[in-house]
């Protein structure tokens, strides 16, 4: 018997197969899942044949969660794939390289962070709330928020957003019997991280800050968490984030 | 089962075709993917997760660097099959 046993999920976020996305994809199907994708543009390409390396080669539907067009077709085109849904998972990150730069960065390009980081999440959300049903779980990637990083700049700001999406999604989405949460990884090196200049600055000092320690490489930690949050076995939790980092956020140094 | 160079190019040659819209006769071992071909990084990420499928090899992003003409790819992949 599996964890997600009859579940039907929506996936976004699955590039390479070092995505977090791909491995929640990976354990969800062997927990019992069926699980859709969604990837969009020049990506679609890498997503389709990414999917191929899945358990079961899932349908892949086209999702820019910043085009309004496709957000009002996402329901209609995704019954004709599953007739509901039971989870969404959002993996979506996106900001220019002038956003890592903090004093330089320009508003075009923090708006575009915020719009693709964090009000996507309500986007997604409301895009997909006619296939939900009581009991359904959505869950989110951040990077803890509450803290000013290296390198991370405006991408922090628009998590710190993105968290505060997931509080008031929480607020509005519960009385649906529907919850909202997040992990808050530590640095994983895919290639989301990759593109960030200077990401080696994290992974250099997370591990020994980590009385758990924490491995780079090793995505199934964080994603094991959100198939715990998209499962039934945090029924009445939501607006929360869960730490999955190797114990960083509750040390002092 | 390893490929002969001739073999990986036309089907190298082949996938870069599907991506970019550059005539496979074009993509020779001598030729540079970015400066020679025009290929971005996302065209190469395209590129490379379907040659992995098509030869049956895995090539890490921290080699796809050091890749920067068509002979080289062939012979990776030659290489990687083994």
């Amino acid at each position: 018997m599996g964890l997600l046993d009859g579940k039907k999920l929506l996936i976004t976020g699955v590039l390479m197969d070092s995505s977090i996305a791909f491995h929640v994809a990976r354990i969800a199907q062997n927990e019992g899942a069926e699980v859709v994708l969604t990837s969009f543009g020049r990506t679609m390409r890498i997503t389709q044949t990414i999917a191929k390396r899945l358990p079961t080669t899932p349908e892949v539907i086209e999702l820019d969660v910043t085009d309004a067009e496709h957000l009002d077709t996402l329901s209609d085109r995704l019954k004709e794939h599953i007739g509901s849904l039971d989870g969404v998972l959002h993996s979506i990150g996106f900001a220019p390289l002038g956003a890592f730069n903090f004093l330089e960065g320009t508003w075009e390009d923090v708006s575009t962070a915020i719009h693709a980081s964090a009000y996507s999440l309500k986007a997604l959300a409301t895009a997909t709330l006619p296939m939900l049903d009581r009991g359904s779980s959505i869950v989110g990637l951040t990077f803890d928020a509450r803290f000013a990083w290296p390198v991370y700049d405006w991408m922090g700001v628009a998590k710190a957003a993105f968290e505060s999406t997931n509080r008031y999604l929480a607020r509005d989405l519960g009385p649906l019997g529907i919850r909202s949460n997040l992990v808050a990884a530590g640095p994983l090196r895919t290639t989301a991280a990759k593109s960030i200049p200077g990401f080696a600055t994290f992974e250099d000092t997370w591990g020994d800050r980590a009385p758990l320690g924490w491995d780079v490489r090793d995505p199934d930690p964080a994603a094991q968490a959100c198939i715990a949050l998209l499962s039934d076995w945090f029924p009445a939790t939501t607006g929360e984030i869960v730490h999955v980092d190797g114990g960083v956020h509750a040390m002092g140094q | 089962m390893a490929q002969s160079e001739q073999e990986i190019l036309e089907g190298l040659a082949e996938i870069v075709n599907e991506e970019t819209g550059v005539d496979a006769k074009d993509v020779q071992p001598e030729k540079s993917f970015t400066e020679d071909l025009d290929i971005d990084s996302l065209s190469m990420m395209t590129i490379v997760v379907n040659a992995e499928e098509k030869f049956g090899v895995r090539i890490p992003d921290d080699d796809v660097k050091n890749l920067s003409t068509v002979g080289d790819a062939v012979k990776y992949i030659q290489n990687a099959q083994g």
